[in-house]
């Protein structure tokens, strides 16, 4: 498993796409965190949202990269033909996606700390700005508050199983581009499809089917009994579309010609 | 002798190599590799999945039905209405010395304001009934005197706000299904505001003062409002029957109406020669925020966002691919001139696409509808003209992606860089904008006017009215553009990558 891991690590280490769709990941996530905490306010009605949530709005856009570089550190073998060379240095192919797995979450929980520690620094410059103060029953956003240091755990979280779960399409489908497509269908149609549908016990068993939606209930600090989902049940569902993915892929890449 | 010789003929006829063939040759690439086949099928299936489930997953049956207005459009027809019969023809006028408001708020219970299409004036209308056909003046909170007919028309009189020191005379003469409207700021010095003609108000109608206030846009939503007006000399003349005014609101429980304020109802006071209405809600065409419930054709073509991943993936591998296994080597071989290359595979791709696309949304659309309907949900009405563009609209839009796709592919010739730069340049905004409904009405205009996704303006069958303030966003059905122009953006970037794609492919080696 150590020369897997170490064959896989450099091969992340020294291509550029990966580093920049980190970068590009940190980027997006709190660039929208700052973007919408920046036009929320608390008008005459009140403000009635949930602050920590709000500030990690940026880990739904963030998703997009992370999604895209685990696609590419199997299907990138798979267009360029290194897969032929990578499979005969270890046959063993499971231990091969196995070291995958490990070296991606490792990078994306990197970025994930980095992108979401950013996400909550400017959701807390921000907010206040914004009425949301200790006077309102808002006080500043700090991981030692129990529900926002389990949202930003959670969401670190989340963002490694999303690299997961795309890693796991992207060995059963093998093609880039296709896995592209299947990926960023996973993660958008869903949550798109329950606005589109007016009947609220359909949105809800949407929402806890979706890997999106169910895990990124974990974001949610206030009014939980409302969620369609709990936050840790939720992520559990995510896990579980990864876990599926990567049994699948994992089956696959045994059974099958390079 | 000379011995004859034979010249050697191949049995297969000769080659070409004009365009047709080069047409020929892409169409036969396409539909010999399973995957882009698949790919294209799946877009449409995608798009008839998803109307289903948006049209099965939705249950209001035991809902109050919308009111109609004489047009077929959903109205609001719920206001504070101060009425007598008149029979046959008459007129009635009346001042208004003072329009105050309250708008709700969670912790002054009712602060002071009025919102801009606060109404107060006499209205003539066929009944009591919800959408029956009206013609009415008034002034309103920030817009003026107005005066308007049958919900969606709508003509300015005198601008200004009214008060005791600068009052508004109203009057209104009937005459069989004429109606005509005056106004003057003395109620001596009379201008005609306008005449309608009123079709169905039958020979007795019901006239008097109405008050409405519609909900008060904040945010990202709405709160109720509330609106008193204080008239005087209300005279009436001609075939006004019953002795005394009944005031009563119109439509309280009503699918687009949203109700009072916390403890403020709707109420007059005749204090001899003053009358003092309290009243909410509006006289108007229901949009999204008062009829929320009701769906649109965007609504069941929500699985466009599917079919558009699906096409742009197919349409970066229809070029990406030769790069890919070299093939890219044999085509420009046998075609030399590469322009043309590019020309056939854009043609046969969009081609393929449109088919794909129009069939998936001339199944969809009906489908959707019919379970919707079935479900008891309200459809917004569509004009048919309106309903065929968003069918063909919709399909141009995924031809044209694709084609979008294709040429970023030729430039970039790697598929997995090609399908982020299009995914971000057209389905990210989408998302955007569809998917975060508190996304700042400039920021969301701003994606739908600038990026490829304006495109998806062609599947507004919303109608926007002036007369009627309301959340404008695509987040709510209605986009910055007008539906072509939205699609000539991406037409646009099309059109614009796929020359420099053109020129890129004849500069470079393959």
């Amino acid at each position: 498993m150590k020369p897997a891991l170490h064959a896989e690590w450099t091969k992340v280490r020294t291509v550029a796409g990966p580093l920049w769709l980190l970068l590009g990941a940190i980027t997006a996530t709190v660039a929208l965190s700052a973007a919408v905490t920046s036009v929320m306010s608390c008008g005459a009605a009140g403000c009635g949202d949930d602050p920590t949530k709000l500030s990690l709005t940026g880990v739904g856009l963030g998703q997009a990269p992370v999604a895209i570089l685990a696609v590419l550190v199997i299907s990138g073998e798979y267009s360029s033909g290194a897969i032929r060379t990578t499979l005969a240095a270890m046959p063993h192919r499971v231990t091969v996606l196995a070291a995958k797995a490990v070296t991606l979450t490792g990078v994306v929980a990197a970025a994930g700390i980095v992108a979401v520690l950013g996400a909550l620094a400017a959701g807390r410059l921000i907010l206040p700005g914004r009425g949301f103060t200790a006077a309102r029953g808002y006080p500043a956003l700090s991981l030692a508050d129990g529900p926002t240091l389990r949202a930003a755990v959670g969401s670190i979280l989340y963002l490694a199983l999303i690299a997961l779960l795309s890693l796991g399409v992207a060995t059963v489908v093998r093609d880039s581009a296709a896995s592209m497509g299947v990926v960023l269908g996973l993660l958008y149609l869903l949550p798109i499809l329950s606005q589109a549908i007016g009947d609220p016990n359909w949105q809800r068993l949407l929402q806890r089917i979706g890997p999106t939606s169910a895990g990124l209930a974990i974001q949610a600090t206030t009014d939980l009994r409302s969620l369609p989902i709990s936050p840790w049940a939720g992520l559990g569902v995510t896990a579980g579309w990864a876990a599926a993915a990567l049994l699948a892929g994992g089956l696959l890449l045994r059974i099958r010609d390079v | 002798m000379t011995p004859t010789m034979t010249r050697y003929r191949s049995a297969q006829p000769a080659g070409r190599d004009g365009f047709p063939q080069l047409l020929r040759t892409e169409w036969t690439k396409f539909r010999t590799v399973r995957g882009w086949v698949l790919g294209m099928v799946a877009a449409a299936v995608m798009m008839v999945l998803v109307a289903l489930l948006a049209g099965a997953g939705s249950d209001q049956h035991g809902l109050p039905a919308v009111p109609i207005g004489p047009g077929g459009e959903p109205v609001t027809d719920s206001f504070y209405f101060v009425h007598r019969p008149l029979g046959g023809n008459g007129s009635i006028t009346v001042s208004v010395a003072a329009l105050r408001g309250g708008i709700s708020s969670d912790r002054a219970g009712l602060r002071p304001g009025i919102v801009p299409w606060a109404k107060a004036g006499i209205i003539i209308k066929e009944s009591t009934r919800q959408g029956s056909p009206y013609a009415a003046i008034m002034v309103t909170g920030s817009h003026g005197v107005r005066m308007q007919d049958d919900y969606v028309n709508d003509r300015a009189g005198l601008p200004g706000a009214v008060s005791a020191a600068s009052p508004r005379w109203l009057r209104l003469d009937r005459s069989g299904d004429a109606v005509t409207g005056y106004e003057s700021a003395d109620g001596t010095h009379w201008t005609m505001v306008g005449t309608v003609h009123v079709d169905g108000l039958g020979s007795t109608v019901q006239g008097g003062l109405f008050v409405a206030s519609p909900p008060s846009v904040q945010g990202f939503g709405t709160v109720p409002s509330v609106a008193t007006a204080v008239f005087g000399n209300l005279r009436v003349q001609g075939g006004w029957l019953g002795g005394h005014w009944k005031g009563g609101q119109v439509g309280p429980e009503s699918r687009t109406f949203s109700g009072y304020p916390a403890n403020a109802p709707g109420s007059f006071t005749d204090s001899g020669g003053s009358v003092t209405v309290t009243g909410a809600g509006d006289i108007a065409p229901a949009v999204r925020e008062t009829l929320p419930t009701g769906g649109t054709i965007g609504d069941i073509l929500t699985g466009t966002f599917a079919a558009l991943i699906a096409v742009i993936v197919v349409g970066t591998q229809f070029v990406t691919a030769e790069y890919r296994d070299d093939m890219i080597y044999v085509t420009l071989a046998a075609s030399p001139r590469r322009s043309r290359v590019l020309a056939a595979k854009a043609i046969v791709l969009g081609a393929v696409t449109f088919v794909a696309g129009l069939a998936g949304s001339v199944v969809a659309i009906p489908l959707g509808k019919r379970l919707a309907e079935a479900n008891g949900v309200y459809l917004f009405p569509v004009t048919s003209s309106a309903l065929l563009r968003a069918e063909v609209g919709t399909a141009a839009l995924l031809a044209t992606a694709a084609i979008l796709a294709l040429a970023v592919g030729a430039m970039l010739r790697r598929s997995a860089g090609a399908v982020t730069t299009v995914v971000v340049a057209i389905a990210l905004p989408y998302i955007l904008v569809a998917q975060i409904p508190f996304l700042p009405a400039g920021a969301s205009s701003w994606l739908t006017r600038v990026t490829p996704a304006a495109a998806f303006a062609v599947q507004q069958t919303l109608v926007p009215y002036h007369q009627v303030t309301s959340i404008s966003t695509p987040y709510n059905g209605y986009y910055p553009l007008a539906p072509w122009a939205g699609f000539a953006v991406l037409a646009g970037y099309a059109a614009v990558c796929l020359a420099v794609a053109a020129v890129l492919l004849r500069r470079r080696d393959a």
